[in-house]
């Protein structure tokens, strides 16, 4: 790597480049589709094409015969192995491969194994199924009807009726306290309700989901590389479901191209390939097609809510209520700590002082694909806070109230911290109204106002066709998931194992058990280190995705890899200082109360001249020097963090947007995008972060979405359907900040990879419906394609999750 | 993996050459230039013809040249060649106004106009820009060329007159003095196939429209053209009120059919609004007003 | 099978491929090139950019045999005599890459545009990358990345440490 002229990296917190840029600029990643091993073979999924039907026959012959074909595997292949269905991460069971039933368009019916990926293609088509259409579930708010078929009879108690509940019903859950927030809704002079949907829609990162499996059968070693974001945590509940033995399997995630949450799961392809390697005695890749991915990897979201705002005619607001239908497909596999099968959705209340809250949410069965949480949602933040953001300004509305005056009024204050919610989370630190301001500002509010004023006269008057529209978002989330008494994916407790090793020349080896997608971890871990022991950067090996070479934890997704593995590195950094602090004393001869430290050396109290490097120390360490009683040599150190709190990331966004009421089609003119995620170990990658969360809100509001035809035909399988933000619709961000440490964080971190996502979207929606004030438009749900922007000003919205008829 | 089947393939050399061997692999054989539009259905394998005939390298058909009074364009010109072609653009600003939001740059490189034309999908942009400039179509095949008008090229949903021994080769658009002309496209995202689009041609002559040319795409519009608010508006003021009348009839004689762009009652009030959008461009660059 | 000889980063390949092999495929699985990406089945992604007789296109819909009697140019031909190309240097300056599955398509593009327009605007910028998605930047840095380039492209090198030489324009 030429070396530039931008100012050496700092040796601790600050913008550097990013260590891991150097192989991706000369198209040297090694993501899973890179992966090439000897004698590999290629599998491929044949897919139902309905989306609820019963499975007559599977003639595989034609697909065996064909001579570049090494296997092929049905349902009744595993049904063998007991490997037809596996576990989800939400308790339930999803098909590997479909046995009885399919229950959604593009379930997995088969898997065949073929010599490279063109003859695999070939080969699907040479499966003859002969299937049995059933109605399909497609309405997530008919999924509870008296006559709506039955989808999950491969239970035992749904198909004998024993269940005592509805057969596609699949929990209820609730927070907060539904007598006092009755009485606080009875009793208000302002109530206002919607019916605000958060379509069904999909992380789609540019990568697909893959696997390349090589089982030994000499050794019984599975390697398995794998597009996974939490690969200790794969591994294990392959030992669980497969019965291979735990330290015999090796989950490698290579370099991701991006992962949002759909890399989380396990996915019926990785469980076949490895079935497919174990079969043939080769490795076998599998790697999704991007129709695939869309139709049957993690979708998010889904969440058809009524939301209630209560308040007093001067727009103090009282209480906010919310009831929730949420879509979980064919088999509940959301991944949500244990006792959250509605993740953290109780956020809900937001960043504001209420009286009472209370929501409740039920889960039902549909047939389309499982999954709900993923795409930065950190475990159902993003449609808490669009609830709330967008209810406070119909409230706003409602009341002929400017939405940030309305908002500033009910913000909690700084002295309110910490600060317990209505329905149980604990905030740990914040400054709202200072962000609010901030952002205010360098939007220049007043003036974008006086602006909009100007505006909506000319249009009244008939001079001019567009309109103007200003939207405000207030969010706080919740990451970093989280203290292990109270949060758990399948059992394993979510705290996270760091090991850091100083070698004697002085360089060092930090192994995480948190999984980067893009995020840059090889870059601010180093940092974290550096920060801590004063050893650079560049001297400081991250070791990550592997894991033979890597601690337990539960991997990178909700924001938790700063706020948990952030933290663990930087206690298991201070324990290594301690030791060396120990060396360091019997190197000088002095008592180890008398060092102190400053970065990079242990020096004498009053005398800094007598002082060790951490690098002296190492050395000295691995030497013959003799130690203390009761300290080992090397120098390294491990620790498993488990985080007291969650942590509690905030921002204030303001979108801007000319909308063309002749065609409905809108245009992002301004976005301004204040962030406060504590202390920021390296800003560049902070604000990268948040440019594409940023991305993600112009994209759900504006154009994404999964919409389903009455057939359970799915509507946005590819990306002529699934439309993502281009660089067209994306305006220039302009970033603001402020920082709020965590007072329980080792470094005052919060977290922030998903942040921009959960607060953008609001903006936006909030920002077209202003501007279709004019017009009389209260509320329309996402996404407000120029169709649905039209409808909505003509007085008969489009309902976006199912198709437009 | 979305790969194709397996097909025969051959590389023409010249026109001749095509000719030739679209003959010899008979009626199941197609015609490859650009690809972008007959690859990703065979990727799909929504279409899987038994053979290719790759006419990349004829050369001679990739040009743009005024002749004869005609804008000329090869068939084989590419998307961001009618794009940056100065001729075609002083003559018809139509074609830059469509180029510039047909797919995108890197698939304009590749994509050409003959082969959009000939893959004839019911919301192709150039169908419905050459209808509204009355565009004629030079047409070979073994019996030597013949030529056809725009407006009766295309026979149904992907399909179009051209046979299977045939060859599009060149579309030509005649030149008269007067005129302006313009195309607007409403569209979900950039890149996507339009919700629905309106190219509009005028001439001015003694203060009344003298001729216009209105082609409607994506909206089931009877051969890409809006037939009777041609009618309506030729003769008449080029006023904003005719224009929006119009573009009013454009709306009520065209036949669009709902999907995931959007509900019918949208795209029908859509062909209106860009129609008079289109109308009203094209006649203030006729007036020599705009760019 | 069709033979096809193929001039890739400059140098000659030729073997048998099937006819209906999409280029995309033979750079990465036959030649071994896999920083081209796929990443779509409907040409809108743009991870598989590459360039064909100087053009960017989009390698998932060529076919490998109509590159054959062509060039073709790869992310893996930017750096030159161990010297980065300075968009490529440009991502590393300004963080315009985080998972870097984009990357490679995105630096083709780049090095086309500023051979063409070597001081474009923020919008000409964007409209040159608008048929190509990004999931992980929101295009910010990208845009910045580029516009580093483009300052820092020149004859001169970049400063006295840097190393940076002026490129050759691919052919």
């Amino acid at each position: 790597m030429t070396a530039t002229d931008a100012g050496a990296a700092p040796v601790g917190f600050g913008r550097m480049h990013r260590k891991e840029d150097a192989r991706f600029i000369r198209g040297h990643g090694n993501y899973v589709d890179d992966v090439n091993l000897p004698g590999m073979l290629h599998g491929a999924v044949l897919r139902s094409p309905y989306a609820h039907a019963r499975v007559v026959s599977i003639d595989t012959s034609a697909a065996e015969a064909h001579p570049k074909v090494k296997a092929v595997i049905t349902g009744e292949t595993l049904a063998g192995l007991n490997l037809a269905w596996m576990p989800t991460l939400s308790y339930d069971t999803q098909a590997v491969l479909a046995t009885d039933k399919v229950r959604f368009q593009g379930q997995e019916v088969a898997f065949v194994v073929a010599e490279d990926r063109y003859a695999a293609r070939d080969a699907l088509e040479l499966i003859d199924v002969e299937y049995e259409p059933l109605p399909a579930v497609v309405d997530a708010r008919r999924a509870l009807d008296q006559d709506a078929p039955v989808i999950r009879d491969d239970k035992e108690d749904v198909a004998s009726g024993t269940s005592g509940k509805h057969h596609n019903h699949i929990f209820d859950w609730e927070a907060g306290d539904k007598e006092r927030t009755d009485e606080v809704f009875a009793s208000a002079e302002v109530v206002v309700g919607q019916d605000i949907l958060y379509p069904r829609v999909h992380p789609a990162p540019l990568e697909t989901c893959g696997a390349v499996a090589d089982f030994d059968k000499v050794t019984g070693k599975l390697t398995l590389w794998c597009t996974s974001q939490a690969p200790h945590a794969h591994r294990t509940v392959y030992a669980l479901v497969a019965g291979l033995p735990e330290h015999k399997i090796r989950v490698i995630s290579p370099d991701i191209g991006g992962g949002f949450g759909n890399k989380v799961g396990i996915y019926p392809g990785y469980v076949c390939a490895i079935v497919g390697s174990i079969v043939t005695g080769h490795p076998v890749k599998w790697v999704e097609d991007r129709s695939e991915n869309l139709m049957s990897t993690s979708f998010a979201r889904d969440y058809h809510m009524r939301g209630e705002i209560a308040a007093t005619r001067d727009g103090k607001i009282l209480g906010v209520r919310v009831d929730v239908i949420a879509d979980h497909g064919a088999f509940n596999g959301t991944a949500q700590p244990t006792k959250f099968p509605a993740g953290f959705f109780h956020v809900f209340t937001g960043s504001y002082d209420l009286a009472a809250a209370h929501c409740k949410v039920t889960g039902v069965y549909t047939n389309k694909a499982p999954g709900g949480v993923a795409y930065a949602c950190s475990f159902r933040v993003t449609e808490a806070a669009y609830l709330v953001e967008r209810i406070v300004d119909i409230l706003a509305y409602k009341l002929e109230m400017d939405p940030a005056e309305l908002r500033m009024r009910n913000l909690l204050r700084p002295e309110q911290f910490p600060y317990a919610t209505p329905t149980g989370w604990e905030y740990d630190s914040g400054d709202y109204p200072n962000a609010l301001q901030l952002a205010m500002d360098i939007a220049g509010y007043e003036d974008l106002r006086r602006e909009q004023a100007e505006q909506r006269g000319r249009f009244e008057r008939g001079e001019d066709g567009h309109l103007v529209g200003i939207g405000l978002s207030f969010f706080t989330e919740a990451v970093g998931a989280g203290p292990r008494k109270h949060m758990d994916i399948l059992g394993l407790g979510m705290a996270d194992g760091a090991e850091l090793g100083v070698h004697p020349t002085g360089k060092a080896v930090l192994r995480i058990s948190v999984q980067t997608q893009g995020q840059g971890h090889e870059t601010t871990y180093a940092q974290i280190v550096a920060e801590e022991l004063g050893i650079p950067p560049d001297d400081i090996e991250v070791v990550h995705g592997d894991t033979d070479q890597t601690p337990f934890g539960l991997g990178t997704y909700g924001s938790r890899s700063t706020p948990v593995s952030g933290a663990a590195t930087a206690v298991v950094a201070r324990k290594v200082r301690e030791r060396a602090r120990l060396v360091a004393s019997a190197m000088l001869e002095v008592d180890p109360a008398d060092l102190e430290w400053e970065k990079g050396r242990w020096y004498v109290k009053g005398n800094p001249s007598e002082a060790k490097t951490i690098q002296e120390i190492a050395l000295a360490a691995h030497g013959t020097l003799e130690l203390p009683e009761g300290v080992e040599g090397h120098l390294d150190a491990t620790t498993v963090y488990n985080p007291p709190n969650l942590t509690f990331p905030f921002g204030a966004y303001i979108c801007v947007v000319d909308v063309d009421p002749g065609t409905g089609a809108v245009k992002v003119r301004r976005f301004i995008a204040v962030d406060d995620c504590g202390v920021r170990i390296n800003p560049t990658i902070v604000e990268g972060q948040v440019h594409g969360g940023l991305a993600d809100g112009i994209g759900m509001a504006l154009m994404q979405v999964m919409a389903f035809d009455p057939e359970g035909n799915h509507l946005g399988a590819s990306f002529m359907d699934y439309l993502l933000p281009t660089s067209m619709e994306c305006p220039h961000w302009e970033l603001g900040e402020t920082v709020t440490p965590s007072p329980h964080h080792p470094i005052g971190a919060k977290g922030v990879g998903e942040s921009a996502t959960v607060g953008s979207p609001a903006a936006v929606v909030n920002a077209v419906i202003d501007a279709l004030r004019p017009l009389g438009v209260v509320h329309a749900d996402m996404p407000l394609t120029p169709a649905a922007v039209w409808r909505a000003a003509q007085g008969s919205p489009l309902r976006t999750d199912l198709a437009i008829a | 993996m979305q790969v194709p089947a397996h097909f025969e393939y051959a590389k023409a050399r010249t026109v001749e050459d095509a000719l030739a061997l679209l003959g010899k692999f008979g009626p199941d054989a197609r015609v490859v230039a650009g690809g972008h539009s007959l690859i990703p259905m065979m990727k799909l394998r929504l279409a899987a013809p038994e053979a290719l005939v790759d006419i990349n390298d004829l050369s001679e058909l990739s040009y743009i040249r005024v002749a004869g009074g005609e804008l000329r364009i090869g068939a084989l010109t590419t998307h961001a060649e009618l794009l940056a072609s100065p001729i075609a653009g002083e003559h018809y600003p139509i074609f830059h106004d469509a180029e510039r939001v047909i797919a995108d740059p890197i698939v304009r490189n590749r994509g050409t106009v003959g082969g959009s034309l000939c893959q004839a999908d019911p919301s192709e942009d150039l169908s419905a820009a050459f209808a509204a400039v009355r565009a004629t179509m030079v047409i070979v095949g073994p019996g030597g060329s013949r030529t056809v008008s725009a407006r009766e090229f295309h026979v149904g949903p992907y399909e179009t007159v051209v046979g299977p021994g045939e060859l599009l080769t060149e579309v030509r658009v005649p030149i008269r003095p007067g005129g302006g002309s313009a195309y607007e496209k409403l569209e979900r995202r950039v890149g996507d196939w339009p919700v629905a689009a309106a190219g509009a041609a005028v001439w001015l002559d003694g203060g009344v429209v003298s001729d216009v040319g209105i082609g409607l795409t994506a909206v089931g519009a009877a051969h890409f053209v809006a037939a009777e608010a041609e009618d309506h508006l030729r003769g008449e003021a080029p006023t904003e009120e005719a224009f929006a009348a119009t573009g009013r009839i454009a709306a009520a004689y065209c036949n669009p059919v709902a999907d995931q762009r959007g509900p019918a009652d949208y795209k029908r009030h859509l062909a209106g609004e860009l129609t008079t959008r289109a109308l009203r461009r094209a006649a203030a660059r006729a007036r020599g007003l705009e760019s | 099978m069709p033979s096809i000889t193929v001039s890739v980063n400059g140098q000659e390949y030729a073997g048998e491929v099937e006819a209906r092999l999409l280029l995309v495929h033979y750079l990465r699985d036959h030649l071994g090139l896999t920083g081209t990406h796929w990443g779509c089945d409907t040409s809108n992604c743009g991870t598989c950019v590459v360039w064909l007789d100087g053009v960017p296109v989009k390698s998932c819909t060529v076919l490998a045999v109509m590159a054959d009697g062509h060039t073709v140019d790869t992310v893996e031909g930017l750096e030159r005599n161990g010297e980065l190309d300075p968009v490529q240097q440009g991502f590393v300056e300004c963080h315009g890459l985080q998972c870097g599955f984009c990357t490679p398509g995105m630096l083709m593009t780049a090095r086309w545009l500023l051979n063409h327009n070597p001081d474009p605007s923020e919008h000409e910028i964007r409209e040159a990358i608008s048929g190509q998605s990004c999931r992980c930047t929101g295009y910010e840095n990208i845009v910045r990345s580029v516009r580093w380039a483009a300052e820092h492209g020149g004859k001169e090198a970049a400063g006295p440490e840097s190393g940076l030489e002026a490129e050759e324009v691919p052919a």
